[in-house]
């Protein structure tokens, strides 16, 4: 009964030509179209943006909070992977 | 400049244009903190900002026009209702939101040529003015129009208050497109389209939408009039009433 007629759908916004689109926020709206709609009144009121994507939230697969740790934490220890570990010769200038 | 019309002749064509602007934007704003949905929330206001931002650009020129100091506070907020000539359907209330939605839809499609060919306007400035006024009334089109398919083409309940719409609207529709001395004056010295050659471009608009939302045409034999000539339903004193409240109690008040 409870059907849900106006999904949730995730909004991206691309502020200029040669950026990524980037997630702003999310939108109510029945179909693809009304949420372009939505999405172009909502969020680009200040020139935001020259392109939107809106994707429908429910598509959108996220990694649990529940397992932050296994899948973050490894990385912290292995600063190695950072550029700045490493100091380069006076030689070779800007790199 | 170069228009060759009486200056009188084109400041009552400007305050018709103006007004109509101005009354369908205080209305549509009158949605702002009510919509159904925090997106038609902001998408209204939008329209509305839109109307009023024309509104403003005609009756600042009307009033360069005029050259009696007048500018576009004046025509705002201190003419009285008989001074007021915008069509009827603009200052029709707004009902539920199928009936805001077909009311804007309306305007929009008699809007949209008008201002496409005011693009090829003999006035510079009328020329300036349709030049940023039709990309916002082609969005305003594409919004309601897809709002109009949804509710005519939904639910049962849905379908049944567009189709009250439509017919609650349909006396009010006729009205846009009346032409006289002015609209034809104006036409003739090649300042606007007269209303008259609009309703094609108009019915191309809307047949397709009506089409698509399983909704009738119905053609209203009791057409209404008058609000050209200043005449207007009961609900536009109301209008007024809010729209000028501040500047009647606190006259010059600035903010």
């Amino acid at each position: 009964m409870t059907k849900n007629e106006t999904p949730l759908w995730e909004v991206f916004i691309r502020p200029r030509n040669g950026l990524a689109h980037k997630h702003c926020g999310s939108v109510h709206a029945a179909d693809e179209v009304l949420a372009l709609q939505a999405a172009r009144d909502v969020y680009t009121r200040r020139g935001e943006g020259t392109s939107i994507w809106v994707v429908p939230s429910a598509a959108i697969v996220a990694s649990d909070p529940q397992e932050k740790d296994e899948n973050f934490e490894p990385a912290m220890s292995k600063v190695y992977r950072h550029p700045t570990f490493y100091d380069i010769p006076d030689d070779v200038g800007h790199m | 400049m170069g228009a060759a019309v009486a200056k009188d002749i084109l400041v009552t064509f400007l305050l018709r244009l103006a007004d109509d602007h101005l009354v369908l934007g205080h209305r549509l704003s009158e949605w702002c903190g009510h919509a159904p949905m925090l997106e038609e929330d902001l998408a209204m206001p939008n329209m509305a900002l839109d109307l009023i931002g024309q509104a403003r650009a005609l009756y600042q020129y009307a009033g360069e026009v005029e050259g009696r100091g007048r500018g576009e506070d004046d025509f705002a907020y201190l003419r009285s209702e008989r001074e007021y000539t915008n069509l009827l359907m603009v200052e029709r209330p707004n009902g539920d939101f199928a009936h805001t939605m077909l009311r804007q839809l309306y305007f929009a499609a008699f809007m949209e040529p008008f201002w496409q060919a005011s693009a090829n306007s003999t006035d510079e400035r009328l020329r300036g003015i349709a030049g940023k006024a039709v990309k916002e009334v082609a969005y305003h089109i594409r919004h309601a129009g897809e709002w109009v398919v949804r509710l005519g083409d939904g639910t049962t309940e849905s379908a049944g208050r567009m189709k009250a719409a439509v017919d609650a609207l349909a006396p009010y529709v006729d009205e846009m497109f009346e032409s006289d001395g002015v609209f034809s004056e104006i036409a003739g010295a090649g300042i606007a389209p007269d209303p008259h050659s609009l309703r094609p471009a108009f019915d191309a608009i809307i047949l397709p939408i009506f089409a698509e939302a399983q909704l009738e045409w119905v053609d209203d034999p009791f057409a209404q009039s008058g609000g050209r000539s200043g005449l207007h339903g009961e609900d536009m004193g109301y209008l007024l009433a809010e729209l000028q409240f501040m500047q009647r109690a606190y006259p010059g008040m600035e903010w």
